[in-house]
């Protein structure tokens, strides 16, 4: 992805920032897959 | 066959451990650099590689747990803003500590020793008070709930009532009814920055107890306002060793998957799990980390290796013990009834 040819603490800030966008993209998928099954999960949980 | 330059057994086995310490980091705000750098070492990575990959790992999971904190109302940012400043202070002071203790030829020793009196204490303290206010059915009688009541002077072990009876100007309100002297808020900040900086560890093990039994905070702002804190350290820590070439993503990539899911699971928990079970399973995990770190320093001293598997082997069975315990115990509530709609993640 061109990250090898980066140098210093330009390299260094793209790292954290992938690692950034990696968690917030995460956080909004994981929280879709939540809200379409969350609630039948839950429902399964406390009824059985 | 590989994906991202590792086997699938290892990407496997890095979201699986991530699913685990993501359920410890979203309960307790704590855990990431405790468990991630250690088993990072004994799968032979190096050490520069460990530490910066497991210090990028707790950023990214801080984030995701912070955000799921923050949707529930757990989150205090005047509180938070008051950390990082006083824990950045800190953390500069702690290591200039360090540098002159390395100079007497003495850091090693006084540093392990601090860490594991002060995993120690702070388990033994906060487990005798989970006891202490827990029934004799198992269950977390009414005083504690008055305990943790907004405001209440008898919170914790009434450290929290002396340190709000200081009339120290500025005094700065906080959530949960809270109001205390803002000196006092970045004193604590700053002595939780000094054993971050010292230790070299992310501190979420001291931010919590510190803000839940010393400024009396009720305890899921406190996990949620420690981790807001660990986004901002953990973030100019990873620049800083990846600098050096300790981040490596294929390692921190994996980690994360599992740790988003884990840490939404953490977070919801403690929206269902009372405050008395939180302390008793936190305070159980530091005492077994203290446990293990001093096996581990025994087994460096005396040389021997199987000491140092035995360490590895407490850390990682205490985390699923008790990363286990906090989804059964949330389960058992939400049989019970307890929790609200939130608790659906």
């Amino acid at each position: 992805m061109g990250l090898v040819s980066l140098a210093g603490p330009t390299h260094a800030a793209v790292l954290v920032g992938v690692v950034l966008v990696e968690a917030m993209v995460l956080y909004v998928a994981y929280g879709a897959v939540i809200a379409r099954v969350g609630g039948a999960v839950t429902d399964a949980l406390r009824n059985r | 066959m590989a994906l991202f330059g590792l086997p699938l057994a290892t990407l496997a086995l890095f979201v699986g451990f991530g699913v685990l310490i993501g359920v410890l980091f979203g309960f307790f705000g704590m855990g990431g650099s405790f468990l991630v750098t250690p088993a990072l070492l004994v799968l032979d990575y190096p050490t520069t590689v460990a530490v910066g990959s497991g210090l990028a790992f707790v950023f990214g999971t801080a984030v995701i747990a912070t955000l799921r904190h923050r949707d529930l109302g757990q989150v205090d940012y005047k509180l938070g803003a008051l950390l990082i400043v006083g824990t950045t202070v800190g953390i500069e002071v702690g290591k200039d500590l360090v540098l002159w203790l390395e100079g007497l030829g003495l850091s090693g020793v006084v540093i392990n020793v601090t860490y594991v009196v002060l995993l120690g204490g702070v388990g033994a303290v906060v487990t005798l008070d989970a006891l202490r206010h827990r029934g004799g059915d198992g269950t977390d009688v009414a005083g504690d709930q008055a305990a943790d009541a907004p405001g209440s002077a008898d919170r914790g072990l009434g450290l929290a009532g002396v340190v709000q009876s200081f009339e120290l100007p500025p005094m700065v309100r906080l959530r949960g009814g809270v109001r205390v002297s803002l000196w006092l808020v970045l004193l604590i900040a700053f002595a939780t920055g000094l054993l971050s900086g010292f230790l070299g560890v992310g501190g979420g093990f001291v931010r919590m107890p510190a803000l839940s039994y010393l400024v009396g905070v009720p305890v899921p702002i406190a996990v949620g306002t420690g981790l807001f804190g660990i986004v901002f350290s953990g973030g100019i820590g990873s620049f800083l060793w990846a600098l050096d070439g300790g981040v490596k993503l294929s390692i921190v990539a994996p980690l994360l998957a599992g740790s988003a899911l884990g840490a939404r699971v953490g977070s919801a928990a403690t929206d269902v799990v009372e405050a008395t079970a939180v302390k008793r399973y936190y305070g159980v995990m530091l005492l077994l980390g203290a446990v293990a770190i001093a096996v581990k320093q025994v087994g460096g001293a005396l040389h021997l290796p199987a000491l140092r598997t035995a360490a590895m082997a407490i850390i990682l069975g205490e985390a699923l013990l008790v990363a286990g315990a906090v989804v059964a115990t949330s389960v058992r509530a939400l049989r019970s009834g307890a929790g609200g709609a939130s608790t659906t993640d």
